[in-house]
This record gives C-alpha cells, structure tokens and sequence, in this order.
C-alpha cells in the first residue's frame, strides 16, 4: 500500500537519506528505530511532505508523488490528506479546544458540517479516553492527554496511513502508557501505522515489522523478535547493546 | 512664585476651565478620529505588508521592504508636510484631516508590519506543520492557526503603536488639522498662558493614554484567558 523508492534527502551540504526503498502492506505496523541523525524522522517527514525529498517516488494506494519532477502545492495537498501524523510535541491548537483541534480539519479542509464534524469529534475523543475533556484547552491538559488529542485530530481526516514521530519522547513516564494503550489499540483495528519510537517494548509487542536506520540508508529490517533477538547486522548489534 | 499663584489664583482656574472646551472639542472630533481612522487603515497595510515580506514572491518582498525602509528613515513630520504642501506641486491637493489620516496609516502601516511579522514568525514551526498535516493549504493555515496566535503576541506592541499615535496627532497641528494641540496653541497664541495651556494639553493626552493602557490590560487579559 506505501511504497518508497529511491528516496533521496539533502539538506545544503548534508545528506540525510542515501537511497531509501521502503513497502508498507495495509494494515501492518512498522517502526523505525535507530541512533540520532540516522534519517529516521526525515523519512516520516517526507512520507507527507513536510520535508520535500530530493529525488524519489513515494506512493501511497496508487496515488503517487515523483520527486524528480516538480510537484505541485495542490497535489502535496491531497497527498496529505492520505496520512495523518503525530508530533512528539503534540502541536496542538492552543487557541482552540479538544474537540475544536479535532473539528478543525474535517470543518476547514473538507468542508463537512458543523455539526457532524462535532459528533465525528466527540466519538474521536471518546475513543482516546478524552470524552470528559472535550471542552478544555491544550494547555489545560497533560502531555499525555494533549498528545490523545493529537492522535485524535489526525485521526479525524480518516487517513490510510498514520505516522507517528516519537509520540511519547516528550512525555513523562508515566503519562507515556495512556498513549501507547491508544496506539495499540489503533493497531489492533487494523490502522497502517509508522511509527519513530525509542520505545523497544512497543516494538516488540505491537510492531509486524521493525526497520532499523543508520546514517541515512536501511540497515536491517525484519520481525521483531528476530531484530531485537538475533540482529544480523553489526551495527544493529551495536544500537541494541548501546540501548541496554 | 508663578507656581504657587497658579494654585491660589481662581483667574488661572478659569482659563483652565475655559480652554477646556475648545481642547475636548478638538480631541473628539479630529484627535480621536483621526488616531482610530489611521490606526485601522495603518493595521491592514502591516498585515498585508507584513504577509508580502514573508512570502516567497521576490517582487512582493522587494515592495514590502521599500515601503518599510522609506517610512522608517524619514520623519513622520516630513512625510505629513511631503503629503499636504508637497503634493500640490504635483497638481494633487488635499485637506488637512484626509492627508494626516495618509500619513499616519503609511507610518503606522509600516511601523506595525514589523511587529506582525515577528509575531508571526515567533510562532512554533510545529503549528504550520500541524496545519499542513491535516491538508491545510498555507492561507488556511494562516487564517485559522497562525494569524490568532500571532495577534496575541502582537497586542503588548501594537497596544505601544496606539498609544504612540494618539501622541503623533499632535503633529497634524502644523498641516491645520484642528485637532487639540492645534487648539492649545490657538488658545495660548491668545491669552499668553503657555505654561498652563500646554500643560493641559499635555494632562488631556496623557488621560487620553490611560485610559488606552488599562484597554490594553482588559484585551491582554482575555485573550490570555486559556493560555493557563
């Protein structure tokens, strides 16, 4: 269903993704792991578009963007319309509410109602555990229940693939478990997921496929227990001692 | 001396009282009008200028930049006798109030571009990238998400360019806008009482400006109700 091929990103001098061929099945998870300044949130980044690769092709159900060409705004436009993300500093609204974070998109961009974008919104935030905080601001919410929004907004633009960059990096320890649960959960509905995590035990326990990242090219991708139990590459050995 | 008759002497009292009128007068119909006119036809050329410096039209940028840098490096005062007794040599005459109100729009305009625009570039990157990953296209997102936040950032500043303009009227004076300084001087030009005229004047600005202050404290309020 997502399929990257030959992704390529530079920044001025630097090269950050060296040639990345990447497939995704529906409905599968896939986390991406890896030391800093591997590449790894470049490579969400660009599966929509909020970093514009060099050279590449990325596609997503058939609908395709090739770098190599110039793209336009508004075929970036659709294209994001198919992935939602993420942020690890959740980025929420902050001049506007819960359930108005979570209307925003399905009232601006698509252009539904009023009112059945509320509904929409409200069964989001029951869905993530925030049915009694609907009204409140961001800043009235802790990192991990603004972090639900989060998941929650992006999930109101129904998109086939959800990308998650470091969802709980920023959260306290214990607020890290409530996100995690929802993710889990999304996982188990069947939601394509990539998700950029630290977080091994996630991995190990939701991931179908885990892909490990190193100075901007794929080094190792395979099943969890077979990554995290028996890496074959050396420097997958390396990253997972480094993490005990 | 001088001082204490001012307090003792009712005749003083009575000059004060009687300038007053003329000065309230002045304020209301052409200070006060002329500040709220300028202000809000200055705030939409920042917004525009401001949104013209941050794109990525070259053209639009060189302009933007133009205007801001002729505004600032030359003296309001110059740019208001440029447009009342420079213009008719080009064969374009205006009256005094409609060429304060160019004037002080052009200065405020440009003035207070810079104050959007670091209001709206102070804004996180994270909030564009927010937008944008629910399908905004960059006007939605700068309509909906970004422009809010940066008007709260920008009250505190733009609240400074109010309460300075209301001060800059007092230059209209000398392109004949009748406003209240030009009433003072009117008065004083007549009775001598420089002193206690313009110090009046001065007290009527500077009540004008309070009660424009604790506006601004009642705004920054509410618009920081939510921000915990």
């Amino acid at each position: 269903m997502i399929s990257i091929t030959g992704l390529y990103k530079q920044f001025d001098q630097l090269e950050v993704l060296k040639g990345i061929d990447l497939e995704v099945e529906k409905g599968k998870v896939v986390v991406i792991i890896g030391p800093s300044g591997s590449g790894k949130t470049t490579l969400l980044r660009c599966l929509n578009v909020l970093e514009t690769p060099t050279k590449g092709v990325i596609s997503i159900e058939g609908n395709s963007l090739d770098f190599s060409k110039n793209v336009s705004k508004k075929h970036i436009a659709s294209f994001r319309r198919l992935t939602g993300m993420v942020f690890q500093s959740y980025n929420l609204f902050p001049h506007k509410t819960a359930i108005e974070n979570v209307m925003e998109g399905p009232i601006i961009v698509k252009g539904e109602g009023k009112a059945s974008a509320r509904k929409k919104a409200q069964g989001l935030l029951e869905k993530v555990g925030l049915g009694d905080k609907m009204t409140y601001y961001p800043a009235q919410l802790s990192g991990g229940q603004q972090q639900r929004v989060g998941i929650a907004r992006a999930l109101a633009m129904e998109p086939k693939v959800m990308l998650f960059d470091e969802p709980t990096s920023a959260l306290d320890p214990e607020l890290v478990g409530e996100v995690l649960k929802v993710m889990k959960d999304l996982a188990q509905e069947g939601m394509t997921m990539i998700v950029v995590t630290h977080e091994m035990r996630f991995a190990q326990e939701v991931a179908d496929e885990v892909v490990f990242m190193d100075g901007g090219v794929v080094v190792e991708r395979n099943k969890p227990e077979e990554i995290f139990n028996h890496p074959k590459e050396e420097r997958t050995r390396k990253f997972l001692n480094m993490l005990q | 001396m001088y001082l204490s008759s001012i307090y003792i002497d009712p005749k003083y009292i009575d000059i004060a009282k009687s300038s007053l009128q003329p000065m309230l007068e002045g304020a209301i119909v052409n200070t006060i009008p002329l500040t709220l006119i300028s202000f809000i036809i200055g705030l939409i050329l920042a917004v525009l200028t401001a949104l013209a410096r941050i794109s990525n039209i070259k053209f639009l940028q060189i302009i933007a930049r133009i205007y801001v840098s002729i505004i600032r490096g030359t003296p309001l005062l110059v740019q208001l006798f440029i447009i009342f007794y420079g213009l008719p040599n080009l064969g374009v005459t205006l009256n005094p109030f409609p060429s304060a109100v160019i004037g002080f729009s052009l200065s405020v305009g440009a003035y207070a571009s810079e104050i959007i625009r670091a209001a709206i570039l102070s804004t996180p990157k994270g909030q564009w990238e927010a937008a944008y990953s629910i399908g905004m296209s960059y006007s939605q997102a700068l309509r909906r998400i970004i422009l809010p936040q940066a008007a709260r950032v920008s009250v505190p500043p733009l609240s400074n360019t109010f309460i300075s303009l209301v001060k800059d009227t007092s230059l209209a004076s000398l392109v004949l806008v009748t406003e209240m300084f030009r009433r003072a001087q009117e008065i004083a030009s007549q009775n001598y009482e420089f002193l206690l005229v313009y110090s009046e004047a001065a007290l009527l600005y500077w009540i004008i400006c309070f009660f424009l202050s604790i506006i601004q404290q009642f705004l920054e309020k509410r618009m920081d109700r939510h921000l915990a």
